[in-house]
């Protein structure tokens, strides 16, 4: 029976790709493990190897065709024994190219449907202008990735002694691609590979902090930085502290946090609430591209310690960015990315996108609700929120992380401590389940929040 | 007493270093002396299917990732299979424990845990080793004293010494094997159990399987110490340099090491020479090395080809080697069967497994 060879996906985002080169031609022997062709992502190129023997049939998808289908019939292959000729009559040719490439992420799987599109801010009506923006300003497309990037190359040319040190930042280009870059513009002292040793090098970057220096630290994920949470909080966060404000610790520890795609309980977990419990530290977790980058810019002039968060699964989206050299913003303020006066749901990094799309289903049900994002975890702009409960009477947190001890319960405590009076309903959170993230494709779905939560979370303090 | 300890080495120097590197390499120079296991053809021939049956596993595994049943991290095995099933047929089962990173797929199948139950771990099913919850990176089996399947690198390495510690402790006779990558052996965390595990006399053996690559860098762009067998040095660890793409070197070696350990004389550290032919996982497009590295070692010092070469100067026949690979093609498509058709977890499981006890 001919065998039929498909358009592969290369990570589990993949939707298409391009039929860069085929490897072999139709007739040629095929053993296992061969290379039969190469495909191109906007991300990488990779090779497709064949599983079976035999030989190739009759090629189906020429090569440099683009938007290839994952699971498109692209060649087929007689098994041993089989006539190639014979085998395989073809089913219908490759469809038609879509326009919008495929990102398929070096080491970063992401969820099948990201809910960017449908989160855009500037897409909705009702979307809050940055007050931070002047008016008049250029504004340009850009990924949240590039973003992070731009804020890191402007900081180092900006001043020497800033530079980059972690795992695969350098030749690699990043793990995730976001010091994609970094090293042909600032050479290998200042963009530094290190060894996976995590615990030594945040322990060697805090300490070239103490001597005058001005480290960014990347984790290759912040699952890694338990290694290193030791230097962190015992070595950065309270030296200052201790030596009466003599010693400095001007270090950025960043990458990217929290669940991602499919990756299992070791490397799915939000630290937010972990760093943002310790005093000497500022927590930082932006969730859109302009956010990324003035905070960021703003962490590496910061003279103090400061653990930025980012979210994998919001590299690849894009949105508005300043187009200015200095777009910097202040560190500790929260920011209404939708106004309301019906509910308010206060948010932090991909939870964002979740709580715009909640906004928008209300809004369809006559529930205008108030999004806010924190953007930094700690200090936590308290203002900000009683502010916006004052105004709508109901609030409900949504944080892509465990319910216990969480920012949820802190933005909970603060509206019982503080907004007690303004308060028409309980407020409630709306997280994931405490449970680790499981692998399993649908128990990882259940596990996780999404807008529909939020939704049901908004009716019911609306009485709705 | 440090004093008279440093005294006592100045006296007599030249002896007592003599005594120690004598120490720290008697277990290379044995190895050395018989390189190859003398296996018997029936031996040759399960060794021969164990390799052939991870290579075609993580040959279908690669596939059903493509086509987007498999999800997340997926680190195959292909290349490194001497390594594993070599070290692990000379363990005694049931009694000796083994633990490992995330890439154990492998590891696993050396035990001759069935396909299936991998394979739907893989595609996140019920039926799955870890009932899908673990997923390709974190395996176990209990029975078999597997106890995986860690996603932090490095981290195995102190759990092996805990699980060495056990082994003496209940003195039960059994070892630990803790098998970690060249990447994991620049982790602080290896040191300080090195230093215990010495320091106690542990039965434990620290297996670095060094493919050349922690993702995309090369060892010599990772460490100082690129001959990692050495590296147990300072804490009066013998090592071992092991080629790690002959099924048969391998397993002479672990008799070595596996008997020093045994006869309570602490650890050792074997240090294993092998390649990863595909990504570091499902989704590196390796950049960082050249196609032809990759050829060459596949043409050259393919552990599988090499056995079958050995096989056939026995006199078995290419026929009955086919065959062998045609039955293990089949248990494969078998596992994958199955692993497609079973049915999610049910959801119910998401809140099982976190704690062993009410409260
Ligand atoms: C503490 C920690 N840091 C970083 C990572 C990300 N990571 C996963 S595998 C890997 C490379 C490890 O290479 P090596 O130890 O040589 O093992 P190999 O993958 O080659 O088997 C890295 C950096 C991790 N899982 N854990
Ligand atoms: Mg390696």
């Amino acid at each position: 029976m001919a065998i039929e060879l498909k358009m592969p996906a290369l990570s589990p985002t993949m939707e298409e790709g391009t039929l860069a080169k085929w490897l072999k031609k139709e007739g040629d022997a095929i053993v296992a493990g061969d290379i039969i062709a190469e495909i191109e992502t906007d991300k990488a190129t990779m090779e497709f190897e064949a599983v079976d023997e035999g030989t190739l049939g009759k090629i189906l998808v020429s090569e440099g065709t683009e938007g290839v289908k994952v699971g498109t019939v692209i060649a087929t292959m007689a098994g041993e024994g089989e006539d190639a000729a014979a085998a395989a009559p073809a089913p219908a040719a490759a469809e038609p190219p879509a326009a919008a490439p495929t990102s398929a992420e070096p080491e970063a799987p992401q969820p099948a449907k990201a809910e960017g599109a449908t989160a855009r801010p500037a897409s909705t009506a009702k979307a809050a202008r940055d007050p931070e923006v002047p008016t008049g300003t250029a504004m340009k497309t850009v990924t949240v990735r590039e973003a992070l990037r731009d804020a890191m190359a402007e900081e180092m040319r900006a001043d020497e002694r800033v530079f980059v040190m972690g795992e695969e930042v350098a030749q690699y280009q990043g793990a995730y691609k976001v010091t994609q870059g970094l090293l042909d513009e600032f050479g290998p002292k200042r963009v530094i590979d290190t060894p996976i040793t995590e615990y030594g090098f945040a322990g060697v970057g805090t300490g070239a902090a103490m001597g005058g220096l001005k480290p960014i630290v990347e984790f290759m994920t912040f699952n890694f930085a338990m290694q290193a949470i030791d230097h962190i909080i015992n070595s950065a966060a309270k030296t200052n502290y201790m030596s009466g404000g003599q010693m400095r610790c001007p270090i950025v520890f960043r990458g990217p946090n929290a669940a991602a795609s499919r990756v299992g309980a070791q490397h799915s977990q939000n630290y937010g609430p972990w760093y943002a419990s310790v005093p000497g530290l500022i927590v930082i977790a932006p969730y859109d591209a302009a956010d990324c980058k003035g905070l960021l810019k703003a962490a590496i002039r910061s003279e103090d310690p400061v653990v930025f968060l980012e979210n994998e699964l919001v590299y690849g989206r894009s949105f508005d960015v300043p187009d200015t050299d200095d777009w910097v913003l202040p560190i500790g303020k929260a920011r209404i990315v939708r106004e309301g006066r019906d509910v308010t749901i206060v948010a932090y990094s991909i939870a964002v996108g979740m709580a715009l799309q909640a906004a928008e289903e209300l809004a369809g049900e006559g529930i205008e609700a108030e999004v806010i994002d924190l953007r930094t975890l700690r200090p936590l702009d308290r203002e900000a929120i009683l502010e916006s409960l004052a105004k709508t009477n109901r609030l409900i947190i949504a944080e892509e992380g465990w319910p216990t001890c969480s920012i949820a319960s802190e933005v909970m405590a603060i509206c019982m401590e503080e907004g007690f009076d303004n308060l028409d309903a309980p407020v409630l959170r709306v997280t994931d389940e405490d449970v680790p993230l499981p692998y399993a494709a649908n128990l990882e779905k259940a596990a996780l929040i999404d807008a529909p939560r939020i939704v049901a979370a908004a009716k019911k303090v609306c009485y709705r | 007493m440090a004093k008279a300890a440093r005294s006592k080495t100045t006296d007599s120097a030249p002896s007592a270093r003599d005594q120690h590197d004598f120490a720290l390499h008697s277990l290379q120079e044995s190895h050395e002396k018989a390189l190859r296991y003398d296996a018997s053809t029936e031996q040759m021939l399960d060794f021969y299917e164990q390799m052939l049956l991870i290579r075609r596993f993580e040959e279908r595994a690669g596939q059903l990732y493509g086509l987007g049943l498999i999800g997340g991290f997926c680190h195959l095995y292909i290349g490194q299979e001497a390594v594993a099933v070599g070290l692990q047929s000379a363990l005694k089962e049931g009694l000796d424990s083994v633990i490992t990173g995330y890439r154990d797929h492998g590891h696993m199948l050396a035990y001759g845990i069935d396909p299936k139950v991998i394979m739907a771990e893989l595609t996140g099913r019920q039926a799955g080793i870890s009932k899908g919850k673990g997923g390709s990176m974190h395996m176990f089996s209990t029975e078999h004293r597997f106890y995986g399947g860690h996603g932090i690198v490095g981290a195995q390495v102190a759990l092996g010494g805990g699980l060495a510690l056990a082994h003496q402790y209940r003195e039960d006779g059994g070892l630990c094997l803790a098998y970690f990558g060249d990447g994991a052996a620049n982790q602080g965390q290896v040191y300080e159990t090195f230093n215990m595990a010495s320091l106690w006399k542990l039965p434990i053996v620290f297996v670095i399987e060094n493919n050349q690559y922690a993702m995309g860098t090369a060892v010599s762009r990772s460490s100082a110490e690129t001959e990692f067998y050495r590296r147990g040095t300072a804490f009066r660890i013998p090592g071992m340099d092991v080629n790690g793409m002959d099924v048969l070197e391998v397993r002479q070696a672990a008799e070595i090491a596996f008997a020093h350990v045994r006869g309570g004389n602490g650890p050792v550290l074997m240090e294993l020479g092998t390649y990863r032919y595909r990504g570091h996982s499902m989704s590196d497009p390796a950049k960082y090395r050249t196609r032809e590295e990759v050829q060459d070692m596949r043409e050259h010092r393919d552990p599988i080809e090499g056995l079958k070469k050995t096989l056939l100067e026995r006199g078995k026949s290419e026929d009955e080697l086919k065959d062998i690979d045609k039955r293990i093609r089949a248990t494969v498509s078998e596992a994958a069967d199955f692993a497609e058709s079973s049915p999610e977890p049910d959801p119910r499981e998401l809140y099982t497994d976190i704690l062993v006890e009410s409260y």
